[in-house]
């Protein structure tokens, strides 16, 4: 397959778009694989691009329920960011920012990579400070950040509320590198990358079961039938409870929804990614116009990609809170995803205790901004059975270390991270 | 959601916070042998089932009762509602 170009794009133009080919096939399963990964979305995909561009194992299959694309990846809000503050965190969400800002290139795919900037709004003297320690913790890690007045917001962001009697905004935390991503176009790039280097994208292929011999995983049971494989790689967030339970496995994750929301399309409005400091809200324009935002899980387990009209409600108080104008625009349409919650808000990326098999997962709502790092570090996991080095502490076992990487201190209460 | 209190009648979910799991009620015993990891056990792991799921509300903006409300977890369809201190005690606890 050919790359695709600017000089492409124009002849193609000009001859009645005619040439353009499907950018995947759609293959069979072969008896066996050197490694399978369940799940076709965005972190499987990268983990089997990854597997073959930068670890050179090829024979790999990416089996997907559904289509790809279709959960997870499809349905988020776009928001790529690495304003962390914990050393287990902050350095692999740097890596991830570097892998997006490269990645058109990498994976020659228009993902339409957008660094507007993230504003974190603060709105007291502690959480300015909080904020400037954070900041701290992103300079170390070499991400960069500025804590800004509010003069400078309001340069910025001249729209918000800063006057507001109980949360007058302050300043804001600025990461500039921050922004967003067309999120289809990341699962295809990659899907396109994957398959270029001979992976199987099986998509309609729903995993069953796992096979198992001497008590070592060995392959999966599908609706085409049965696939073995040296080494099973389960990353299928928001699902992983019923995937891994099929291994007979209990893990520190539980489902919940978080909703998202998109009003009719305004002219350019919001520079870039805006999150309020007091509540939950966070909003982002998208390039069709519509202003893209959300706000907290819905607090109670599920696996209906649907969420309850409270959490509407409290969403759409906080955009009020910081940008009245956003009462003036009508919702369009919203929707929910169903997220891993870990216990201590931070993902997995491990070997699980059952030999052969490979669990990633957890990454409760901010698995989207992962996308890059996760199926890269998963890949050098899978290639060389060691963790990544911005990858060691996402460990399944770091309840029972004390080693919580817990960015919200709020303790092993799911629906609050 | 409507949560049918045993006490109260049919309510708003909004009143209620979600603790989580029923499980939460069944404590290990901080002197057995395995205290460490049963704590581990009942602390960070979940059964998180698609499907029929006992859990904890509390009806903080209401009569601040806890409650275990069975529900589906792909439909939200509420099948049973019980106080929470009934189960308990079910169970052999003293409260």
């Amino acid at each position: 397959m050919t790359n695709y170009s600017g000089l492409k794009v124009l002849w193609q133009g000009l001859t009645g778009n005619k040439g353009w080919k499907p950018v995947w096939r759609e293959p069979e399963p072969k008896a066996e694989y050197d490694v399978i990964i369940v799940g076709g979305g965005g972190h499987g995909l990268a983990t089997a691009y990854y597997l073959a561009k930068e670890f050179g194992v090829t024979n790999v299959a990416v089996i997907e329920k559904g289509w790809i694309g279709s959960g997870n990846i499809g349905r988020n809000t776009t928001i790529v960011r690495s304003n962390y503050l914990l050393k287990g965190n902050e350095p692999f969400y740097e890596q991830s920012m570097k892998l997006w800002e490269g990645l058109e290139q990498d994976f020659n795919y228009n993902a339409m990579i957008s660094q507007r900037g993230i504003l974190n709004l603060y709105h007291s003297d502690a959480q300015r400070d909080a904020f400037a320690r954070r900041g701290n913790a992103m300079h170390l890690a070499g991400a960069g950040a500025e804590l800004l007045d509010q003069d400078k917001v309001r340069k910025m962001a001249p729209f918000l509320d800063y006057d507001n009697a109980r949360f007058p905004i302050k300043g804001a935390l600025l990461q500039k590198r921050g922004g967003t991503v067309r999120h289809d176009a990341v699962a295809w790039g990659y899907a396109r990358g994957a398959d270029m280097r001979g992976v199987d994208i099986i998509q309609n292929c729903e995993v069953t079961g796992f096979q198992m011999d001497g008590g070592a995983c060995v392959g999966v049971q599908t609706s085409k039938g049965n696939i073995r494989a040296k080494k099973v790689a389960v990353c299928v967030a928001g699902s992983s409870g019923r995937v891994m339970e099929k291994a007979g496995m209990r893990l520190p994750i539980e489902s919940h929804v978080l909703q998202a929301f998109v009003s009719e399309g305004l002219k350019p409005t919001i520079p870039g990614v805006i999150t309020f400091g007091a509540g939950h809200f966070y909003v982002s324009q998208s390039d069709k116009g519509g202003l893209v935002f959300g706000g907290d899980l819905d607090g109670y387990n599920t696996y209906a990609q649907r969420g309850n009209l409270p959490v509407v409600e409290d969403v759409c108080e906080g955009g009020m809170a910081i940008m009245p104008m956003i009462g003036r625009s009508r919702l369009l349409r919203m929707w929910g995803g169903v997220m891993d919650m870990s216990m201590d808000g931070s993902p997995y990326i491990d070997k699980t205790d059952i030999d052969g098999l490979y669990f990633n997962g957890g990454w409760c709502y901010g698995g989207f901004k992962a996308t890059p790092a996760s199926g890269f570090c998963y890949a050098h996991l899978l290639a060389t059975d060691r963790p990544h080095e911005n990858a060691t502490e996402f460990r399944l076992d770091r309840f029972k270390r004390g080693a919580m990487i817990d960015e919200k201190g709020v303790g092993a209460q799911p629906n609050l991270h | 959601m409507i949560i049918n209190h045993p006490l109260l009648g049919p309510r708003d979910a909004s009143e209620f916070v979600v603790k989580g799991a029923a499980s939460l009620i069944d404590r290990p015993d901080w002197q057995a042998e395995n205290a460490t990891d049963a704590f581990h056990d009942y602390m960070y792991l979940r059964d998180n089932p698609a499907g029929e799921h006992a859990e904890l509300w509390y009806h903080e903006q209401g009569d601040r009762s806890w409650l275990v409300v069975t529900r589906n977890t792909l439909t939200h369809e509420v099948t049973k509602v019980e106080m929470a201190r009934d189960v308990a005690r079910a169970r052999g606890r003293s409260k």
